[in-house]
């Protein structure tokens, strides 16, 4: 009696182990197939940029290169060094270096200013002000194109880097004071409290005690603002043309004002690079992204 | 002079009033306990004292001068948080001297006080760490030190032992004490816990809905509550509050309980008028501590109840007897057995009783 319970259990032992180890295959295939599905365009464009026009007529999309032909990318970065009709990525990748660093700061150092003022400083009518700035997360923004380009106009910014600055960080408000001060509203008011009676002033106790400590929120607003800033299209196509456009609006010339042959090479050698920057600030900075998204919840 | 005066001062958040006319002076080195349920505006008066609130009407004087416009870091007061409010990103020598600092004090002046007073709460050996790495009694030292390099004139707690755990509360609790009877300097606390208030105070304040109910010393405020929220409020379990009426004969004084007909001789009590006494509807106060199972005084009146409940807590029990369907409630010595459901023969204490006025609830 004892002796049969025993094998049984044995057997149902052994039939789990089975079920385990087919449910859990399974699932590796289930996320093989995802993770090539994903990874399959990039494999595409890496493979396709290091080809030369004649492999890419003669082979599939899929084939691999011959060699590792950088030429593509010297074109899109470089151009080909003649006059007229070449355009090529590198000083739209400065302007829009130039564009996304001082709008990633200005629009993260005010949210964080807000952020503070609506939770630390709290006066008459805040939660307006505070509801006022987070309709501005749901405006269309090609509501506000036009009257945008007339304030640019009669501020003598219109296309301009300068005046991209402003857009950007003006729109990037409503957000990055909504991190703040979400995150703000979990450190308690009696740090402000101490501090007041210590001697501190508005500005000490914000640059000394709250600033120090929000390192967190602080990543998940750069990586924020980089990469909406950094991919925007709309209000650079908008707002700027010629000598004063950003990459992504150069990307779209190059690749759509192609005269004779489409260089698929050169192409997606342009696409890759004007994605660099983003994916190199989520690999430096995406750990703290999560911990810093989930930091309210586990802080303790 | 007054150490700390509070002079008719009001506050409304809105349409809420959340102090009504307090009055409140204290004398040099006194600990003066603000003490009440929550939301009864005692955090404001505190935050109102320190200058982190604005006054609606009334003025607050330190050492006579009228500070109420003044900013908080000028009161020459400091203050300790219930959450110990340590700046996270500062370790414990620059959260302590973060204040001395502020002020331009000489180095060699924050050194001295650094070291005198981080040895004497005993946190010199912590001085580089940050607030994070402290334990919760650690932190509350912190944060006392912090107040203390300061040398103010006044002290402000604010329920600053209620995020320890039960046993380390005791602890800080006396060394609280112990501080103040050593450096005697001016202390304004508050707590709602009526254990803190009576075993550190010099003075209890009770407050609720934003007034004050009594102002006295911890042993008047037990003996000689002014109303019957006061009554209710201090003690654990709370006074026996029983319903009834005063009838008064020649010479004689004597309540009697709704429903009952025997008369409880009343004639020591010192009654604050002793007019219109006759018929007066009264609460008969009396604390479970004063009710005994034996005569122990000569004065103990004698009384036949029936046990309705028992509930046992170690060292002592609670009995709950009923009087003319009222409940009163008794603290007797655990190792007594009573039996439930039986008359019990009862001492009530009567030099330790309290009346109130039944309609304004005022001790009369």
């Amino acid at each position: 009696m004892q002796d049969n319970i025993h094998t049984s259990y044995k057997q149902l032992e052994q039939r789990s182990k089975y079920t385990n180890m087919f449910l859990r295959w399974f699932l590796y295939l289930v996320l093989i197939l995802f993770a090539l599905y994903f990874i399959f365009p990039l494999y595409v464009m890496i493979v396709t940029s290091l080809k030369t026009m004649e492999e890419i007529r003669q082979g599939t999309l899929l084939t691999w290169p011959s060699g590792l032909n950088f030429d593509s990318w010297a074109v899109a970065w470089g151009g080909r060094g003649y006059g007229a009709g070449d355009t090529f990525l590198k000083p739209y990748f400065w302007n829009s270096i130039k564009m996304v660093v001082p709008a990633v700061f200005f629009s993260t150092f005010i949210g964080a200013m807000t952020g503070y003022v609506l939770t630390k400083w709290r006066f008459k009518g805040d939660q307006w002000v505070f509801l006022f700035l987070l309709f501005g997360c749901f405006i269309p923004f090609q509501a506000i194109l036009l009257p945008m380009a007339r304030t640019l106009g009669v501020l003598g910014i219109s296309n301009s880097v300068i005046g991209l600055v402003l857009v950007h960080t003006v729109y990037g408000i409503p957000f990055t004071t909504l991190f703040f001060r979400n995150y703000y509203i979990s450190v308690p008011t009696e740090l402000v409290k101490a501090a007041r009676i210590d001697g501190a002033g508005f500005f000490k106790i914000f640059f000394k005690i709250l600033l120090p400590i929000s390192a967190p929120i602080i990543v998940v607003t750069v990586i924020w603002q980089f990469t909406q800033i950094w991919n925007d299209f709309l209000f650079g196509s908008t707002f700027s043309f010629g000598e004063a456009a950003p990459i992504q609006v150069a990307l779209n010339n190059m690749v759509l004002s192609s005269t004779s042959v489409k260089e698929y090479n050169v192409d997606m050698a342009s696409a890759i690079i004007a994605g660099v920057p983003t994916l190199i600030v989520y690999v430096l900075a995406g750990k703290y992204f999560i911990r810093g998204l989930t930091s309210g919840a586990v802080k303790g | 002079m007054k150490t700390l005066k509070i002079d008719e001062l009001s506050k409304n958040f809105g349409t809420t009033e959340v102090l009504r006319k307090i009055n409140l002076e204290i004398d040099e080195g006194n600990f003066l306990v603000l003490l009440g349920p929550s939301g009864c505006g005692k955090s404001t008066l505190l935050n109102i004292i320190a200058g982190l609130e604005t006054i609606n009407e009334g003025n607050v004087y330190i050492d006579d001068y009228n500070v109420s416009k003044v900013e908080p870091k000028d009161r020459n007061i400091a203050m300790v948080f219930q959450s110990y409010a340590l700046y996270p990103s500062m370790n414990v020598r620059e959260n302590m001297i973060f204040g001395l600092k502020q002020a331009k004090v000489s180095k060699e002046k924050i050194e001295e006080q650094l070291q005198k007073v981080s040895k004497f709460l005993q946190v010199d050996a912590l001085l580089e760490r940050k607030p994070s790495q402290l334990s919760g009694g650690q932190r509350q030292r912190v944060a006392i030190g912090r107040a203390l390099v300061r040398e103010p004139r006044i002290f402000l707690f604010d329920e600053p032992l209620s995020n320890l755990d039960a046993k380390l509360r005791v602890e800080m609790r006396r060394e609280i004490k112990k501080l103040h009877q050593q450096l005697k300097t001016t202390v304004v606390y508050v707590t709602h816990d009526q254990t803190e208030a009576m075993s550190l105070g010099t003075n209890i304040a009770i407050m609720n809905h934003g007034v004050i109910q009594q102002n006295d010393t911890p042993e008047n405020i037990y003996n000689k509550p002014s109303n019957t929220f006061v009554a209710d409020f201090i003690g654990s379990p709370s006074m026996n509050l029983i319903k009834g009426n005063l009838k008064q004969s020649s010479n004689q004084i004597s309540f009697v309980a709704n429903g009952s007909n025997f008369e409880i001789p009343i004639n020591g009590y010192e009654f604050k008028e002793k007019s219109n006494l006759e018929n007066k509807e009264v609460y008969f106060g009396i604390r479970p501590e004063h009710i005994f199972s034996k005569k122990s005084n000569e004065g103990d009146f004698e009384i036949n109840l029936r046990a309705d409940l028992s509930e046992y807590i170690g060292h002592e029990q609670i009995m709950t007897f009923d009087y003319e369907n009222q409940e009163v409630l008794a603290k007797f010595p655990s190792t007594i057995k009573i039996e439930l459901s039986k008359n019990t023969k009862l001492y009530f204490d009567l030099t330790q009783i309290s009346l109130f006025d039944a309609k304004t609830e005022e001790r009369i």
